[in-house]
């Protein structure tokens, strides 16, 4: 890292080799590396590309504004994803337990006439409840009748996403005149800025949903690390059998666990929702928002507070690769560029591993080979 | 008329299921000698666009199908490289797939035509051939059956194919040793590595295979939403039918049935479509609550195998 052989830089060094960030950039900088080169070879200028999409996010205060807003709902599918990771199981069903966040948000939105400041709360304990629900039915089915929950996750995405469609179509629901999309939730509702002069900086665009998603992230991190039910949790996740061998019922932690994880994601829909949405159309194909959180639980190594930095890194990406039609490069190369990031996460030990063979190698002959 | 519509009802199980039945015989090969493969969903939109295109380009359906196949088996061979070289975490790789190849395959899409997200309609005469159309009558029980797409039978056939590869042969009895214990295989001389680079490669390949199907039959258009968790639903038959080839092609025939069922019945505008889209996922879930019951994942099934040394 430096030259300089100082014993606090070596210990500091030694952290970095043996973290998860250094490879985690690593990675990042292949994934923009590998995009680059897709780039030039369809003709495109990466630089140009590359600038469009920096400037894109960082040119205006309202452009940051909009990635942030962007980001919060991923952060919280991503929370949703790591969370269910640390206790073993694999929450693919994130997708359609945002989708009934969403959707009990939406109806609680609409329908309650309260004052923001209990409306915001209710929606958002609204959309929890729904996801937490959606994933603890597939938790039951996993433990009461050994049913893989890879399965019946992929089904309950499915069964969430054209309950969505059949709920916007609901005449009562549904928008009047034109537009195949819900009502707008109340303004009471709506996690916007409404400051004027914090408006003249931000852009009309301003939400604060991201709060949601960083208190949701400490919390969940004060759970992992700081309480018995995490410890818990993590037994369970990194040996059922020995968890089980000191006490611990496994096959009740599971089910938390994945309400949890539900609910994070249910979360993750209404802040969607009432931070940029305002409404919920209907889908064509499935939002994303769930394997979106995938890949960001999995470059935040699964580390909760990682989550946020993950989150915020593919919020700007999805928001900066909107604008990048402005330079004729396909938007998809976001896609492209997350996949080779995640695919170099997946091998990152193996760099890991050639890295550390060096340095050891490096310290031992430094110290004349008495190792 | 009873056995007109039950003839209209085959029809439209044999249109949906190929695809689904592909992809998930390709699944088989890979969860079965134990390394999970969710990138399936990826390998089919990749699939799905590079047949289409190389319809558009060469004109003859049978080498584009091929070509199809060919562009997932490069998917399959990165996430072979990541999970059996690499020992990477195998839902990660797949993760990374399922992002990288549709990304891959709409970017190409755009550099290639024009900035477009679709293709150009593939021509009749592009498509993949239907061989028994017009033998019997217009309409009539055995028409329905027999006129749909020549490689809706062949995957049927593929299905004992691959039966016979998985219980008869060598190759199919080490495949399914080496996904239960690898250890044992390795010091009984098996090649491990290469088992399972196999395995994956023809996995991909078969997921291409059953995107290019869509695009060379069904839908005769590659779109970003072509495939629209096609590859998710291979994976849950395969889950669904306990990882046997056979257990395969029932779920997915169940899978097409339902589907078929909904356009039907959709057609005729009495309940709402989206009510009707859930049915096959709910009949699922209690097709598998009611009778399935717990499907026994291979034992070494997600796990890296690493040679002694």
């Amino acid at each position: 890292m430096s030259n300089t052989k100082d014993k606090t830089k070596n210990s500091f060094g030694a952290k970095v080799l043996h973290g998860n960030l250094l490879y985690t950039l690593i990675s990042i900088a292949v994934g923009f590396l590998v995009g680059a080169i897709l780039l030039q070879a369809a003709g495109i200028s990466a630089g140009e590309a590359y600038g469009k999409l920096i400037t894109g996010v960082f040119g205006k205060p309202k452009f940051i504004v909009w990635a942030i807003v962007y980001a919060s709902p991923i952060i919280l599918t991503g929370l949703s994803v790591a969370f269910s990771f640390q206790t073993g199981v694999f929450n693919i069903g994130a997708e359609g337990q945002y989708v009934v966040g969403t959707l009990a948000a939406c109806i609680v939105g609409v329908f309650l006439k309260v004052p923001a400041i209990i409306h915001v709360p209710l929606c958002l304990i609204a959309a929890a409840v729904a996801g937490g629900i959606w994933s603890m039915i597939v938790a039951v089915l996993k433990v009461k009748r050994g049913i893989n929950e890879v399965l019946s996750f992929i089904m309950f995405n499915w069964i969430a996403y054209y309950l969505s469609n059949y709920v916007v179509n609901i005449p009562a629901v549904h928008k009047e005149g034109g537009g195949e999309a819900t009502k707008d939730i109340l303004e009471s509702a709506m996690m916007l800025v409404k400051s004027e002069s914090l408006q003249d900086v931000l852009g009309s665009g301003a939400s604060y949903n991201i709060f949601v998603a960083v208190i949701a992230a400490i919390v969940i991190a004060f759970i992992l690390n700081r309480t018995t039910l995490g410890y818990k949790l993590k037994a369970v996740g990194f040996n059922r059998h020995a968890a089980e061998y000191g006490g611990i019922n496994s096959n009740r932690e599971i089910m938390t666990a994945m309400s949890i994880s539900g609910a994070l994601a249910g979360m993750g829909g209404a802040c969607q929702l009432m931070g940029m949405g305002m409404r919920i159309s209907q889908f064509s194909s499935q939002e994303g928002f769930g394997f979106q959180g995938i890949t960001v639980a999995l470059i935040g190594s699964t580390n909760p507070i990682g989550c946020i930095f993950a989150g915020l890194f593919y919020g700007a990406m999805k928001y900066g690769g909107t604008k990048l039609s402005l330079v004729n490069a396909p938007a998809e190369i976001v896609n492209i560029i997350m996949g080779t990031i995640v695919f170099f996460i997946a091998i990152a030990h193996v760099f890991k591993r050639l890295l550390l063979d060096h340095a050891g190698k490096k310290k031992a002959k430094s110290e004349g080979g008495t190792k | 008329m009873l056995l007109r519509n039950l003839g209209l009802l085959i029809n439209a199980t044999m249109t949906y299921t190929p695809p689904l039945l592909l992809a998930a015989l390709g699944s088989c090969f890979s969860e079965r000698s134990g390394v999970i493969n969710i990138g399936i969903e990826g390998m089919m939109t990749i699939g799905a666009f590079v047949g289409a295109a190389a319809a558009l380009t060469c004109g003859n359906p049978w080498i584009a199908f091929l070509v199809g196949g060919l562009a997932g088996a490069l998917f399959g061979l990165l996430h072979a490289i990541a999970c059996v070289s690499f020992q990477a975490d195998q839902t990660i790789s797949g993760t990374a797939i399922n992002f990288l190849a549709p990304g891959l395959a709409v970017f190409l899409c755009k550099a290639i035509y024009d900035g477009s997200s679709d293709t150009p309609a593939v021509d009749i005469s592009m498509k993949l051939p239907k061989v028994f159309d017009g033998i019997f009558p217009v309409g009539s029980f055995w028409d329905n059956v027999l006129s749909n797409y020549s490689v809706a039978y062949l995957s049927l056939l593929l299905v004992a194919v691959i039966w016979f590869v998985f219980y008869r042969t060598k190759f199919g009895m080490r495949l399914r040793a080496v996904g239960e214990s690898p250890e044992a295989c390795d010091t009984l001389g098996i090649n491990v590595y290469r088992l399972r680079y196999t395995c994956v490669i023809i996995s991909g390949f078969l997921s291409g295979l059953g995107g290019a199907y869509i695009t060379l039959a069904t839908v005769s258009q590659f779109r970003p939403i072509v495939i629209v968790g096609q590859g998710f639903m291979a994976i849950a038959a395969v889950i669904f039918g306990k990882f046997k080839p056979h257990g395969a092609l029932l779920a997915c025939l169940l899978f097409g049935f339902c589907n078929g069922v909904k356009v039907l019945a959709t057609s005729s505008n009495t309940v709402s479509p989206n009510l009707i889209s859930m049915i096959p996922y709910i009949v699922t879930i209690l097709a598998l609550v009611l009778f399935v019951g717990t499907a026994r994942v291979p034992a070494a099934n997600g796990k890296p195998f690493q040679k002694a040394k």
